[in-house]
């Protein structure tokens, strides 16, 4: 729950930004071999903390943010590459899903500041993040289980006139753009081949095919940050290959994308950087063939204590261990009578 | 046998009857705010409040014409609707929930007190503000009129005619708005009110408008009843009421259009059938007055109201109509 | 409002009755018998006086042959007052003629004959303590020929309610203490149900009635005193809660019922019990037959009676004893430990259900000695513990939903809020005081007093 309570008014009395400002991602930008440009711009970037970037679309300093007296995060420096993918691991309590709250505005920070394409987000709250064009997905799906998969495609769509209260009432004014946005929705679907769905309860998916109705959500609103928390957590395997290559195509359509895993294969496989956390500090950060040698990394995973150089093989063990206890630890029972309540009080962040 | 006929005739006219307005338009308007939004309002019978004070204050004390008392009254509810929303729409829904029905029972009491007496008329109440409203009758409303075998007076078949035509307009309000954009965002809401946010939807913004349009509903509600009636006294607006009319909605089956409509004339029917029927049988002696008295009555309806409560809520959380698979899907 | 015809009924015979106010006085600390107590006492001062101006009126029929206006301002507490400018005019508003009371807080004032005079004092002459009472500065009197008319004003100096030496400020203060402490002994259940299950219990209020009830059958029917009747409906109150946990709400924890779908369903078991029991024990409301004679003791600054004291001293001592419990013993700390987190406290062996099922029957114990209490202090009522659950949301929400000692420090601060906020506001709207507390609190620190700041996603 986030700080002072003052700040609430502020938020509520601040007015909307406007739907324009979710102009298309795509624009503007080399839609040519993203993937290269972005490896390439990367490539000769010293593997140091805190490396400024050739191109940073999200620039983040001096963030913490304390639960009691646990440091959750605390971020001296951090840029993301524009155009790129990347990875956010770290074992268990690393404070990653802690730093994807506070860049979207679910939480604030103690202190700190953030900031999207040079345009600071301290302060905000999320449907205004959501608004510059940085949408995000949860570790546990929130797939909107009443409403049909069209309808869960088209919520995403931005600067809608019917969503307006007393437009609602005159269809005329919003039937048009309706009509356009579940063409698009339609041509998503398909893409992520959920458009068979489109007109049964988003309740009944699957948990892999809610992560792809999430995704495809996100991608309604033309976003130009893509933050995944855990895409591939609780997907079958058959699934996971196809949601791959739909964070590939993220990058190829020049959308930056900030994803957290814990499967290494996963990071190694689609990752153009990977930034390491651990007890709320990034510990490494440079390409993903980099971090498999760094010492504080594994010393984070195994504990510093543990001075024997680890093999691939041992690594990849350590990291499957702590991927199972994180899935351990994503009991879905919120909201049911026994469960344990500490769900946040006060949401709107 | 004639008992029988005649609590049927009794409970048929409280299908149709003012009181089924009442609850109708208390629950259409619970039904914006719980069953497409999922706001837990407990305190919807303090929106009535407004509604029928705002007419019978401006009318009565104020002297002002009968329409510039509905206005009032409207406002009251938007202003409640604020001061309710803007402390606890931020907060988990439970908070809304005590907050509510907090507010309803404290508002009732300080309309009935003594230093609000000169305002609100105190536990007395207010009378005599409704006499424009009848006038606009376009038949006689002293005479008195047989309807299948109910009787009605004038002025109450011009109440009960201009009562289901506010219900109409109102569920076909609701039946637009559910339809459109704005309807798919509000229950998103219900659903999942993060990930509505991670969407770009100004979420607090979304529940303060379903709570100001259900409150401004129910606020009709009580204008309705006040103005049948004649008088509005505090005391009239217990916080039961509010659950009568959750019973209502749910009986009929939350988040559909007709569901609370349907749910309010049941539950009236039921109600005033149990009512008359129990009386009948403990003056003919069925019912041993030992067993149960003729007062105790009133509170049983309560009883099986609450009974029904928690049985639909249990075994057919969907109410009577709806199709339990969609329910199930809720994870809430 | 189908039993608008009911209620108007009852509600007229309360009114004849005269207790309409204590009847429905949401927080009725000492409702009914302080009121009719209060009452003659005000009544008495204004006699008082009302004598006081009378004699002053002698010497002013022997000294002065014409009319004249005559008067003494003074209170129980400040005595006579001097030196207050007042003020005589003629009812076109001509001035007369003015004065200013002497030592023994007198005035007389000669007026040119009979008829309506206005008579004014300068309220800026009183003493802070006093105020003008609901007379207000302006008295206007009719002068009879050859009389020499006497002038009340009716001042106030916060004593009057209570008499004798005792400050209104104290005397509210440990009223409520005392209706605090008696919320807070309801109102841990409350908390501990929602920390352990999630679940806003609304039919809490009437786990309080049903105490206060069964106390009442057993001390009044029965003719058993009111200590074992208590104990008696303690022991009946866990057996009730334990019945709440066993019939509903473990079986619908077994369901998945949703947390929504379970709050409403205690709404309708709180009206199923609610009028329930008024169909049993009916709309009316009844003392206890013990410790209703008690007078008042004096302990300077304010006054209580013997029963109210032994109320404080029960609850503090139960309060206490909670409190231990929670702190040393193995369930307490187990309880305490499913509250902060239910999955963890289950996987590292604690039978949460038992604990759940402790809770239950601890809740529905010490909410019956709450109504006990309450219905020892006001009467017992068939609604008295639906009208104290709000109190009891205030309370809980004020220390943090879910916290043991949140709901103790919540409730006897709404408990000292609500009697202590008679002092600006009107009696019988106390209670609202209460709720705008709460929505003062939700809106600057909703996590309550201490409760923290819940962690997000």
């Amino acid at each position: 729950m986030p700080a002072e309570p003052a700040a609430h008014g502020a938020h509520a009395a601040r007015p909307d930004e406007p739907p324009a400002g979710s102009a298309p991602a795509s624009a503007g930008t080399e839609k040519a071999a993203p993937r290269r440009l972005a490896q390439a711009a990367l490539r000769d970037l010293p593997w140091e903390i805190g490396v400024a970037k050739p191109d940073p679309t999200v620039v983040v300093d001096g963030v913490t943010r304390t639960f009691g007296g646990l440091t959750a995060v605390s971020v001296d420096h951090l840029e993301i590459q524009r155009g790129g993918i990347t990875g956010l691991i770290g074992p268990n309590g690393a404070g990653k899903t802690t730093l994807f709250n506070l860049l979207t505005g679910f939480d604030q920070p103690d202190t700190g500041t953030w900031s999207f394409d040079g345009r600071s987000l301290g302060k905000l709250s999320p449907h205004q993040v959501a608004r510059l064009g940085v949408v995000r997905t949860f570790q546990l799906t929130k797939a909107l289980s009443r409403l049909t998969v069209l309808q869960n495609m088209l919520l995403g769509a931005q600067g809608q006139r019917g969503e307006s209260f007393l437009r609602a009432l005159v269809p005329g004014t919003w039937r048009r753009q309706e009509t356009e946005n579940t063409e698009k929705a339609m041509e998503l679907l398909q893409r992520f081949k959920l458009d068979a769905k489109s007109d049964d309860f988003a309740g009944i998916l699957s948990g892999g095919q809610r992560k792809l109705l999430e995704m495809a959500r996100a991608l309604m609103s033309d976003p130009q940050v893509v933050m995944l928390d855990e895409p591939m957590a609780g997907v079958n395997p058959a699934l996971t290959q196809s949601l791959l290559g739909h964070v590939k195509d993220l990058r190829e359509e020049g959308m930056t994308v900030i994803f957290v895993e814990h499967d290494m294969d996963v990071v190694r496989d689609i990752s153009d950087w990977v930034v390491v956390m651990a007890a709320g500090r990034i510990i490494a950060e440079g390409p993903p063939e980099s971090i498999s040698q760094n010492k504080a990394v594994v010393d984070a995973y195994l504990g510093a204590h543990h001075d024997a150089p680890l093999t691939v093989d041992d690594e990849d063990r350590v990291l499957a261990e702590a991927e199972a206890s994180i899935a351990r630890e994503g009991h879905p029972d919120q909201g049911v009578i026994s469960s344990d309540r500490p769900h946040p009080r006060r949401t709107d962040r | 046998m004639s008992d029988l006929l005649n609590a049927f005739a009794i409970a048929g006219k409280a299908f149709f009857g003012f009181q089924a307005i009442f609850f109708a338009l208390l629950a259409v308007g619970l039904n914006v705010h719980f069953g497409y939004t999922g706001l837990l309002n407990f305190g919807q019978i303090a929106f009535a409040m407004v509604g029928g004070f705002g007419i019978a204050i401006s009318v009565s004390q104020w002297g002002l014409p009968f329409w510039v008392g509905v206005l009032v009254g409207i406002l009251a509810a938007v202003v409640l609707a604020l001061l309710l929303g803007l402390p606890t729409l931020r907060l988990r829904a439970d908070y809304l929930a005590i907050v509510t029905i907090a507010m309803s029972e404290g508002l009732r009491l300080v309309f009935r007190s003594v230093s609000a007496t000169p305002v609100t008329g105190g536990t007395r109440g207010l009378s005599a503000f409704n006499g424009d409203f009848i006038a606009l009758a376009p038949w006689d409303t002293q005479h008195r009129y047989h309807i299948l075998g109910t009787t009605w007076s004038g002025g109450e078949l011009w109440v009960a005619l201009v009562g289901w035509v506010l219900v109409t307009l109102f569920s076909l309000l609701v039946w637009q708005l559910m339809r459109s954009p704005w309807g798919r965002v509000v229950k998103a809401i219900r659903e999942d009110e993060d990930a509505v946010r991670a969407l770009g939807k100004n979420v607090y913004a979304y529940k303060m408008q379903a709570l100001v349009l259900g409150g401004v509903i129910g606020a009709f509600g009580g204008m309705v009843y006040a103005v049948n009636t004649g008088s509005a006294i505090p005391d009239q607006y217990q916080s039961a009421n509010t659950f009568l009319a959750y019973a209502a909605l749910i009986l009929g089956g939350a988040a559909r259009v007709l569901g609370p409509v349907i749910g309010s004339m049941i539950l009236l029917f039921i109600l005033q059938f149990a009512d008359t029927g129990l009386r009948a049988m403990i003056s003919n002696g069925v019912i041993p007055s030992e067993l149960l008295s003729s007062t105790d009555v009133a509170q049983i309806r309560f009883v099986l109201v609450g009974i029904g409560l928690m049985l639909l809520l249990v075994f057919r959380p969907q109410g009577i109509f709806g199709d339990r698979r969609e329910v199930m899907l809720d994870a809430r | 409002m189908t039993h608008a015809p009911h209620r108007a009924r009852r509600h007229g015979r309360r009114t004849t009755t005269g207790q309409l106010l204590a009847a429905d006085r949401p927080a009725p600390g000492r409702s009914g018998r302080r009121r009719t107590g209060r009452r003659p006492l005000v009544l008495s001062l204004l006699l008082a006086a009302f004598a006081i101006a009378l004699a002053t009126l002698v010497p002013g029929v022997a000294n002065a042959a014409g009319e004249s206006v005559t008067g003494t301002l003074q209170t129980s507490r400040s005595g006579p007052i001097e030196g207050v400018q007042v003020t005589v005019e003629t009812a076109a508003g001509a001035e007369v003629d003015s004065a200013e009371t002497d030592a023994d807080g007198r005035f007389a004032i000669d007026v040119p004959g009979p008829g309506e005079y206005t008579v004014t004092l300068n309220a800026g002459d009183l003493p802070d303590a006093v105020q003008l009472g609901t007379n207000g500065d302006t008295v206007t009197v009719t002068v009879g020929p050859g009389r020499t008319q006497p002038v009340l004003f009716g001042l106030v100096d916060g004593s009057a309610n209570s008499g004798g030496g005792t400050i209104r400020a104290v005397q509210l203060l440990v009223d409520g203490l005392r209706f605090g402490l008696l919320i807070a002994i309801s109102a841990v259940g409350l908390s501990l149900i929602f920390g352990t299950t999630g679940l806003v219990n609304f039919a809490h209020g009437e786990l309080v009635t049903i105490g206060a009830i069964i106390a009442w059958y057993v001390n009044v029917r029965l003719g058993v005193p009111l200590i074992p009747a208590a104990i008696i409906a303690m022991v009946g109150g866990g057996v009730v809660g334990a019945l709440n946990e066993l019939g509903i709400w473990r079986p619908l924890r077994r369901r998945g019922t949703g947390l929504v779908a379970a709050l409403v369903v205690s709404i309708g078991l709180s009206l199923v019990l609610r009028y329930g029991i008024q169909i049993v024990y009916g709309g009316s409301s009844n003392p206890y037959g013990d410790y209703q004679s008690q007078r008042a003791v004096s302990y300077g600054v304010f006054t209580m009676t013997n029963r109210s004291l032994a109320s404080i001293i029960i609850s503090i001592v139960v309060l206490l004893l909670v409190a231990l419990m929670l702190q040393r013993t193995r369930i307490g700390k187990a309880m305490r430990a499913v509250s902060d987190n239910r999955d963890l406290a289950a996987s590292s062996g604690i039978d949460v259900n038992r604990v759940i099922l402790f809770v239950w029957v601890m809740g529905g114990a010490l909410a019956t000695l709450g109504g006990v209490l309450l219905g020892l202090s006001d009467q017992v009522q068939w609604d008295m513990g639906f009208r104290l659950l709000l109190l009891m949301f205030a309370g809980v929400t004020l220390g943090g939903l879910g916290t043991a000692y949140g709901a103790l420090v919540g409730s006897v601060i709404v408990g000292v809020f609500v009697q202590m906020s008679t002092l600006v506001i009107p009696d019988d709207m106390k209670y609202v005081g209460g709720l705008f507390l709460l929505i003062v609190i939700l809106v600057i620190r909703p996590q309550g007093i201490l409760g923290s700041r819940a962690r997000i996603g």
